[in-house]
């Protein structure tokens, strides 16, 4: 897959000397979906907003269908669509003029047919000549979201779509995204939810501190995840994993005191009751057994809490 | 150029006056018919003509100058300073348009809204007091000039106010004087020399003197003078604008 953002070295320092971002490379390919994930402040607005022209960048580059976002800045963000994270409507204003105004200023040309389309799609058709300001808070960021599409952007970015969102309007929203997928859209979306991520993102980055920490495929991490590990702690720390014990499933915690046994929770047999029976056999004496499963919170958390030291 | 983007902006902007058509017009009618019952019936019956102009027939063209003036900054300063306000400024700024593309949507609306204005005063004007404009074209060609140059102050103020408080704290104190203080009552040649010679500093001056000339062809200056100074007016808005759109000025960060 051709690469359709190219962010490279990206740098941004505001006035008052904070670093938003240090120095940040992501490649995002052509047709995928990405959810940046991050704490609070971590910068995921500052990278959207420096690739849509909103900060400019102290120094780097980004590149957006081969356009540089500065030098060629009418092709690069003609390509994009930004749903932001902040509800920003003009209250006064009606549902499809604002709708028609988003696409006009993308310079495409009036299109009643799709304008209609996207707004049945987000149930906002009958809403379409109320002032903005009689809306709920979630029909108005399904007005955000028809901004955003109505210019047919090739790359979308959707900054925390689903914070303070109802269900029906999340399912809505993921429903869409998979059609913007079908018919070849690059999507960003960055959320603080990890199960939105799992549940509709290819890659994920995680990003904290301005810094990209990981960015990796969907199906990598939740194969980590997927692993279960069992520790089996001994009254009476050894020294070395007896012989007849002995696997690649199978190692000794550092200070001896506990067997850490990893398996698939997913797999038919778990080897478990082979385990406890061999360890019986070996004459250990079990003091205590405990499971537990890395996801992909315990991964990010670790990534955040490595960026947190000196 | 992005024209698509230009007729929507000024498409979007023009909206809100529609929306609020009635009280656009009400409030400069209302008061220019203030303004023609005091100055021109009640001082008017003691001043018996200005430059063999009847006071009230004098005051027209600086009526419709101090209205379209104020105008046009209050709009265009008004339709940039909101986005900026509730934040819908993010799509302007994520848009591929670029700075003359964003003036051109704004200040043309601005300065439509403002000559509207100027033209139902003008036609109010025609109620109180009888008057021939001599210079037609030249008068509507001052109209729209004084429209968009203030328009294009406007969007400088609106730019640059971080409040609302700012936002009308320039028309207050320097727009209203200078147009008080520019001839809209009176011929500048009616002052004593001192302040004759510092009514030349005040721009509006020329604004109004051209005006007045394309109505009963008497001016205060030359009307060269007064097509010099608003060319160069608006080429000093068009520069400002154009370095807070390249620096970002108190608008991308």
């Amino acid at each position: 897959m051709p690469l359709i953002v190219d962010v490279v070295a990206l740098r941004k320092a505001y006035a008052g000397g904070f670093e938003a971002l240090k120095g940040v490379d992501l490649q995002i390919e052509e047709g995928e979906i990405l959810a940046l994930l991050g704490p609070n402040g971590a910068g995921k607005t500052t990278l959207i907003s420096t690739v849509c022209g909103i900060t400019t960048a102290t120094s780097g580059s980004v590149k957006v269908g081969g356009h540089d976002t500065v030098k060629d800045f009418r092709a690069a963000r003609s390509m994009i669509g930004l749903v932001p994270q902040e509800i920003n409507l003009e209250p006064f204003e009606k549902v499809q003029n604002t709708v028609k105004f988003s696409r006009g200023l993308f310079g495409k040309s009036a299109n009643p047919a799709l304008i209609e389309k996207i707004l049945r799609q987000l149930s906002l058709w009958d809403k379409r000549d109320s002032q903005i300001r009689e809306l709920s808070g979630g029909m108005k960021r399904r007005v955000l979201i028809a901004k955003a599409l109505s210019h047919e952007p090739r790359v979308l970015f959707l900054d925390e779509p689903t914070a303070g969102v109802d269900v029906e309007l999340r399912r809505d929203m993921w429903e869409i995204v998979a059609e913007l997928k079908r018919d070849g859209v690059t999507i960003i979306l960055t959320t603080h939810y990890i199960e939105e991520a799992e549940a509709i993102a290819d890659r994920i980055g995680v990003i904290a501190q301005g810094e990209i920490l990981l960015v990796e495929e969907k199906s990598k991490l939740m194969a980590r995840m997927g692993k279960k590990e069992l520790e089996v702690q001994l009254s009476e720390p050894i020294l070395e994993i007896p012989a007849s014990l002995a696997s690649d499933t199978l190692r000794l915690k550092g200070d001896g005191s506990a067997l850490i046994y990893s398996y698939d929770t997913k797999s038919e047999r778990t080897g478990i009751t082979k385990l406890l029976a061999d360890v019986a056999a070996a004459g250990l004496v079990l003091r205590d057994v405990v499971t537990r499963q890395s996801s992909l919170e315990d991964i990010f958390v670790d990534l955040v809490h490595e960026g947190d030291a000196p | 150029m992005n024209w698509t983007a230009v007729k929507s902006i000024y498409v979007f902007e023009m909206a809100r006056f529609f929306r609020t058509i009635t009280q656009s017009f009400i409030s400069p009618v209302l008061s220019t018919s203030l303004y023609f019952v005091v100055f021109g019936a009640a001082i008017g019956s003691r001043i018996q003509e200005v430059e063999g102009v009847s006071y009230g027939a004098f005051i027209v063209p600086g009526l419709i100058m101090l209205s379209v003036i104020t105008q046009s900054i209050s709009n265009a300063s008004f339709g940039i300073y909101f986005p900026k306000f509730i934040g819908t400024i993010f799509e302007l700024l994520s848009a591929p348009v670029n700075f003359l593309e964003i003036v051109m949507g704004y200040v043309g609306a601005a300065a439509t809204k403002a000559l509207f204005i100027g033209v139902i005063i003008l036609a109010t004007a025609f109620l109180f007091v009888d008057f021939e404009i001599q210079h037609p074209f030249a008068m509507v060609g001052f109209l729209v000039l004084t429209c968009i140059s203030f328009a294009l102050m406007g969007f400088i103020i609106g730019i640059w106010a971080g409040n609302f408080e700012q936002l009308q704290l320039v028309p207050l104190l320097i727009i209203t004087p200078l147009v008080f203080l520019g001839g809209s009552f009176y011929s500048i040649s009616m002052l004593p020399p001192v302040w004759q010679i510092i009514s030349h500093f005040n721009p509006v001056v020329y604004l109004i003197s051209g005006f007045r000339w394309s109505f009963f062809g008497s001016a205060d200056v030359s009307i060269g003078l007064s097509l010099f100074a608003i060319a160069g007016f608006t080429t000093l808005c068009m520069a400002v604008i154009w370095w807070i759109f390249k620096t970002g000025w108190r608008i991308r960060q």
